[in-house]
Protein backbone atom coordinates (compact mmCIF):
# COMPACT_ATOMS: atom_id res chain seq x y z
CA UNK A 1 0.00 0.00 0.00
CA UNK A 2 1.08 3.54 -0.72
CA UNK A 3 1.23 6.26 1.87
CA UNK A 4 -0.42 9.45 0.76
CA UNK A 5 2.18 12.19 0.54
CA UNK A 6 2.08 15.84 1.47
CA UNK A 7 1.81 18.31 -1.42
CA UNK A 8 5.57 18.98 -1.54
CA UNK A 9 6.80 15.44 -0.95
CA UNK A 10 5.85 14.22 -4.39
CA UNK A 11 8.08 16.80 -6.01
CA UNK A 12 11.08 16.22 -3.79
CA UNK A 13 10.97 12.44 -3.91
CA UNK A 14 9.92 12.13 -7.53
CA UNK A 15 11.52 8.71 -7.93
CA UNK A 16 10.03 7.17 -4.79
CA UNK A 17 6.59 5.62 -4.83
CA UNK A 18 4.53 8.25 -3.07
CA UNK A 19 0.88 8.09 -4.02
CA UNK A 20 -0.74 11.46 -4.53
CA UNK A 21 -4.31 12.59 -4.60
CA UNK A 22 -5.03 14.43 -7.85
CA UNK A 23 -7.89 16.58 -8.98
CA UNK A 24 -8.35 17.20 -12.69
CA UNK A 25 -9.88 20.26 -14.33
CA UNK A 26 -10.85 20.11 -18.02
CA UNK A 27 -11.55 23.44 -19.70
CA UNK A 28 -12.14 22.45 -23.32
CA UNK A 29 -14.72 20.40 -25.19
CA UNK A 30 -13.96 17.14 -26.97
CA UNK A 31 -12.41 16.92 -30.47
CA UNK A 32 -11.79 20.66 -31.08
CA UNK A 33 -9.10 20.57 -28.42
CA UNK A 34 -6.84 17.82 -27.16
CA UNK A 35 -7.41 18.81 -23.50
CA UNK A 36 -9.94 16.09 -22.72
CA UNK A 37 -7.85 13.39 -24.48
CA UNK A 38 -4.72 14.36 -22.56
CA UNK A 39 -6.62 14.60 -19.29
CA UNK A 40 -8.08 11.13 -19.92
CA UNK A 41 -4.62 9.64 -20.62
CA UNK A 42 -3.21 11.37 -17.54
CA UNK A 43 -6.05 10.20 -15.31
CA UNK A 44 -5.78 6.63 -16.57
CA UNK A 45 -2.00 6.57 -16.14
CA UNK A 46 -2.20 8.07 -12.64
CA UNK A 47 -4.75 5.44 -11.57
CA UNK A 48 -2.59 2.65 -13.02
CA UNK A 49 0.36 3.98 -10.98
CA UNK A 50 -1.72 3.73 -7.81
CA UNK A 51 -2.54 7.42 -7.40
CA UNK A 52 -5.95 8.63 -6.35
CA UNK A 53 -8.19 10.86 -8.47
CA UNK A 54 -10.30 12.88 -6.06
CA UNK A 55 -12.45 14.47 -8.75
CA UNK A 56 -12.56 15.38 -12.44
CA UNK A 57 -14.21 18.76 -12.94
CA UNK A 58 -15.47 19.89 -16.36
CA UNK A 59 -15.57 23.66 -16.90
CA UNK A 60 -16.01 26.14 -19.78
CA UNK A 61 -16.63 24.13 -23.01
CA UNK A 62 -15.29 21.13 -21.09
CA UNK A 63 -18.89 20.49 -20.02
CA UNK A 64 -19.52 19.24 -23.58
CA UNK A 65 -17.56 16.10 -22.70
CA UNK A 66 -20.57 15.12 -20.61
CA UNK A 67 -23.30 14.76 -23.24
CA UNK A 68 -24.34 11.23 -24.17
CA UNK A 69 -25.58 12.45 -27.58
CA UNK A 70 -22.06 12.66 -29.01
CA UNK A 71 -21.75 10.34 -32.02
CA UNK A 72 -18.21 10.45 -33.44
CA UNK A 73 -17.30 8.34 -36.53
CA UNK A 74 -16.93 4.66 -35.68
CA UNK A 75 -13.19 4.57 -36.36
CA UNK A 76 -12.58 7.47 -33.96
CA UNK A 77 -12.38 7.44 -30.17
CA UNK A 78 -15.57 8.21 -28.25
CA UNK A 79 -14.33 10.44 -25.45
CA UNK A 80 -17.60 10.50 -23.53
CA UNK A 81 -17.70 6.70 -23.48
CA UNK A 82 -14.04 6.51 -22.45
CA UNK A 83 -14.74 8.79 -19.49
CA UNK A 84 -17.91 6.90 -18.57
CA UNK A 85 -16.08 3.55 -18.66
CA UNK A 86 -13.12 4.89 -16.66
CA UNK A 87 -15.54 6.33 -14.10
CA UNK A 88 -17.35 3.00 -13.77
CA UNK A 89 -14.11 1.06 -13.39
CA UNK A 90 -12.54 3.35 -10.79
CA UNK A 91 -15.63 4.96 -9.25
CA UNK A 92 -14.49 8.38 -10.45
CA UNK A 93 -16.37 11.52 -9.53
CA UNK A 94 -17.00 13.30 -12.87
CA UNK A 95 -18.54 16.70 -12.18
CA UNK A 96 -19.92 19.07 -14.79
CA UNK A 97 -20.18 22.72 -13.70
CA UNK A 98 -23.84 23.69 -13.54
CA UNK A 99 -23.42 27.35 -14.57
CA UNK A 100 -21.22 26.43 -17.54
CA UNK A 101 -23.54 23.51 -18.42
CA UNK A 102 -26.68 25.63 -18.46
CA UNK A 103 -25.10 28.10 -20.90
CA UNK A 104 -24.19 25.23 -23.22
CA UNK A 105 -27.28 23.03 -23.02
CA UNK A 106 -25.99 20.19 -20.86
CA UNK A 107 -28.84 19.02 -18.62
CA UNK A 108 -29.62 16.14 -16.30
CA UNK A 109 -33.19 14.99 -15.70
CA UNK A 110 -33.69 17.25 -12.67
CA UNK A 111 -32.37 20.35 -14.42
CA UNK A 112 -34.41 19.62 -17.55
CA UNK A 113 -37.54 19.45 -15.43
CA UNK A 114 -36.63 22.57 -13.47
CA UNK A 115 -35.88 24.57 -16.63
CA UNK A 116 -38.94 23.27 -18.49
CA UNK A 117 -36.89 21.50 -21.19
CA UNK A 118 -38.16 18.42 -23.04
CA UNK A 119 -35.14 16.21 -22.50
CA UNK A 120 -31.78 15.75 -20.85
CA UNK A 121 -28.43 14.67 -22.24
CA UNK A 122 -26.04 14.03 -19.34
CA UNK A 123 -23.94 10.92 -19.90
CA UNK A 124 -23.76 8.02 -17.42
CA UNK A 125 -21.09 8.51 -14.78
CA UNK A 126 -21.29 12.31 -14.95
CA UNK A 127 -23.11 14.53 -12.49
CA UNK A 128 -23.97 18.23 -12.55
CA UNK A 129 -22.97 20.36 -9.59
CA UNK A 130 -21.66 23.78 -8.57
CA UNK A 131 -18.31 25.54 -8.76
CA UNK A 132 -17.79 24.90 -5.05
CA UNK A 133 -16.90 21.34 -6.11
CA UNK A 134 -13.93 22.73 -8.07
CA UNK A 135 -12.68 24.75 -5.10
CA UNK A 136 -13.11 21.72 -2.84
CA UNK A 137 -11.20 19.63 -5.40
CA UNK A 138 -8.34 22.14 -5.13
CA UNK A 139 -8.41 22.06 -1.33
CA UNK A 140 -8.61 18.28 -0.96
CA UNK A 141 -6.07 17.25 -3.60
CA UNK A 142 -2.29 17.27 -3.39
CA UNK A 143 -2.28 18.53 -6.98
CA UNK A 144 -4.92 20.15 -9.16
CA UNK A 145 -4.00 19.65 -12.82
CA UNK A 146 -5.65 21.95 -15.38
CA UNK A 147 -6.07 20.78 -18.97
CA UNK A 148 -7.08 23.51 -21.38
CA UNK A 149 -6.20 25.88 -24.17
CA UNK B 1 -7.71 18.54 10.04
CA UNK B 2 -8.24 22.06 11.39
CA UNK B 3 -9.47 24.91 9.22
CA UNK B 4 -6.04 26.53 9.37
CA UNK B 5 -4.39 23.46 7.85
CA UNK B 6 -6.97 23.44 5.10
CA UNK B 7 -6.20 27.00 4.02
CA UNK B 8 -4.40 26.93 0.71
CA UNK B 9 -2.93 29.50 -1.63
CA UNK B 10 -5.29 29.71 -4.61
CA UNK B 11 -3.96 31.45 -7.69
CA UNK B 12 -5.98 32.38 -10.77
CA UNK B 13 -3.94 33.08 -13.90
CA UNK B 14 -5.87 35.18 -16.41
CA UNK B 15 -4.42 35.13 -19.92
CA UNK B 16 -7.24 36.14 -22.26
CA UNK B 17 -8.96 39.39 -23.27
CA UNK B 18 -12.30 40.04 -21.53
CA UNK B 19 -14.89 39.65 -24.32
CA UNK B 20 -13.37 37.63 -27.18
CA UNK B 21 -13.90 34.40 -25.25
CA UNK B 22 -15.76 33.45 -22.09
CA UNK B 23 -12.63 32.54 -20.09
CA UNK B 24 -12.39 35.88 -18.24
CA UNK B 25 -16.03 35.88 -17.13
CA UNK B 26 -16.06 32.22 -16.08
CA UNK B 27 -12.74 32.72 -14.28
CA UNK B 28 -14.35 35.51 -12.25
CA UNK B 29 -17.24 33.18 -11.41
CA UNK B 30 -14.77 30.71 -9.90
CA UNK B 31 -13.05 33.49 -7.95
CA UNK B 32 -16.36 34.72 -6.51
CA UNK B 33 -17.53 31.23 -5.51
CA UNK B 34 -14.06 30.42 -4.19
CA UNK B 35 -14.12 33.49 -1.97
CA UNK B 36 -16.70 31.76 0.23
CA UNK B 37 -14.14 29.05 1.06
CA UNK B 38 -11.82 31.51 2.83
CA UNK B 39 -8.63 30.51 1.09
CA UNK B 40 -5.61 32.75 0.45
CA UNK B 41 -6.51 34.06 -3.01
CA UNK B 42 -4.51 35.95 -5.60
CA UNK B 43 -5.08 36.71 -9.26
CA UNK B 44 -2.60 37.45 -11.99
CA UNK B 45 -3.10 39.05 -15.38
CA UNK B 46 -0.70 38.23 -18.21
CA UNK B 47 -0.70 38.35 -22.02
CA UNK B 48 -4.06 39.68 -23.31
CA UNK B 49 -5.40 39.07 -19.79
CA UNK B 50 -4.19 42.56 -18.85
CA UNK B 51 -7.04 43.94 -21.01
CA UNK B 52 -9.49 42.57 -18.43
CA UNK B 53 -8.46 45.41 -16.10
CA UNK B 54 -8.64 48.29 -18.64
CA UNK B 55 -10.35 51.39 -17.33
CA UNK B 56 -13.51 52.75 -19.01
CA UNK B 57 -14.65 49.53 -20.62
CA UNK B 58 -17.96 49.67 -22.46
CA UNK B 59 -19.36 46.36 -23.66
CA UNK B 60 -22.69 47.87 -24.77
CA UNK B 61 -22.08 47.43 -28.50
CA UNK B 62 -21.12 43.78 -28.21
CA UNK B 63 -24.46 42.43 -27.03
CA UNK B 64 -22.62 40.91 -24.09
CA UNK B 65 -23.07 41.78 -20.45
CA UNK B 66 -20.30 44.05 -19.20
CA UNK B 67 -18.62 42.66 -16.11
CA UNK B 68 -15.58 44.90 -15.57
CA UNK B 69 -17.16 46.44 -12.44
CA UNK B 70 -16.84 43.07 -10.68
CA UNK B 71 -13.04 43.46 -10.54
CA UNK B 72 -13.47 46.65 -8.51
CA UNK B 73 -15.67 44.78 -6.01
CA UNK B 74 -13.15 41.96 -5.42
CA UNK B 75 -11.81 43.74 -2.32
CA UNK B 76 -15.19 43.13 -0.65
CA UNK B 77 -14.61 39.39 -1.20
CA UNK B 78 -11.21 39.49 0.52
CA UNK B 79 -9.49 39.23 -2.87
CA UNK B 80 -6.76 41.81 -2.54
CA UNK B 81 -3.80 40.68 -4.59
CA UNK B 82 -4.10 41.33 -8.31
CA UNK B 83 -0.71 40.85 -9.92
CA UNK B 84 -0.23 42.45 -13.34
CA UNK B 85 2.74 41.43 -15.43
CA UNK B 86 4.79 44.45 -16.47
CA UNK B 87 6.03 42.96 -19.75
CA UNK B 88 2.49 42.13 -20.88
CA UNK B 89 1.44 45.76 -20.34
CA UNK B 90 4.50 47.14 -22.13
CA UNK B 91 4.12 44.83 -25.15
CA UNK B 92 0.61 46.20 -25.59
CA UNK B 93 1.63 49.86 -25.19
CA UNK B 94 -0.15 50.07 -21.85
CA UNK B 95 0.85 51.30 -18.43
CA UNK B 96 -0.72 50.82 -15.02
CA UNK B 97 -2.45 54.22 -15.45
CA UNK B 98 -4.58 52.66 -18.20
CA UNK B 99 -6.03 50.17 -15.71
CA UNK B 100 -9.02 50.65 -13.40
CA UNK B 101 -8.19 51.86 -9.93
CA UNK B 102 -8.91 48.80 -7.77
CA UNK B 103 -8.64 49.09 -4.01
CA UNK B 104 -9.49 47.23 -0.82
CA UNK B 105 -10.16 48.42 2.70
CA UNK B 106 -7.49 47.39 5.21
CA UNK B 107 -9.32 46.64 8.45
CA UNK B 108 -5.99 46.61 10.33
CA UNK B 109 -5.35 50.24 9.41
CA UNK B 110 -8.71 51.86 10.12
CA UNK B 111 -10.14 50.68 6.78
CA UNK B 112 -7.67 52.71 4.77
CA UNK B 113 -8.11 52.21 1.03
CA UNK B 114 -5.12 50.43 -0.48
CA UNK B 115 -4.38 49.49 -4.08
CA UNK B 116 -5.02 45.84 -5.01
CA UNK B 117 -3.04 45.97 -8.25
CA UNK B 118 0.58 44.92 -7.84
CA UNK B 119 2.89 45.42 -10.81
CA UNK B 120 5.43 42.59 -11.14
CA UNK B 121 7.88 41.50 -13.80
CA UNK B 122 8.03 38.04 -15.37
CA UNK B 123 10.65 36.65 -12.97
CA UNK B 124 8.85 37.98 -9.87
CA UNK B 125 5.60 36.45 -11.12
CA UNK B 126 7.33 33.11 -11.70
CA UNK B 127 8.41 33.08 -8.03
CA UNK B 128 4.90 33.99 -6.88
CA UNK B 129 3.42 31.14 -8.94
CA UNK B 130 6.00 28.67 -7.60
CA UNK B 131 4.84 29.54 -4.08
CA UNK B 132 1.15 28.66 -4.74
CA UNK B 133 -0.73 25.49 -3.79
CA UNK B 134 -3.46 25.58 -6.43
CA UNK B 135 -2.98 27.31 -9.78
CA UNK B 136 -5.91 27.62 -12.16
CA UNK B 137 -5.20 28.94 -15.62
CA UNK B 138 -7.86 30.67 -17.70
Amino acid sequence: MFEFGSPREGLVHSTSEVALRFSIQINEGPYTHQASDTAYQFTKAALEKGHEIFRVFFYHDGVNNGTRYTVPPQDDRNLQKLWTELAEKHKLDLVVCIAAAQRRGILDANEAKRQGKDGDNIAPGFRISGLGQLIEAGIQADRLIVFGD
Amino acid sequence: MSDEQQKKKFFYLNRKAPYGTIYALESLEVVLIGAAFEQDVSLAFVDDGVFQLMDNQDAAGTGMKGFSKIYRALGDYEVRKLYVEKESLETRGLSVEDLMPITYEDEDEDYAEKPSIILVDKSELAKIIADQDVVMSF
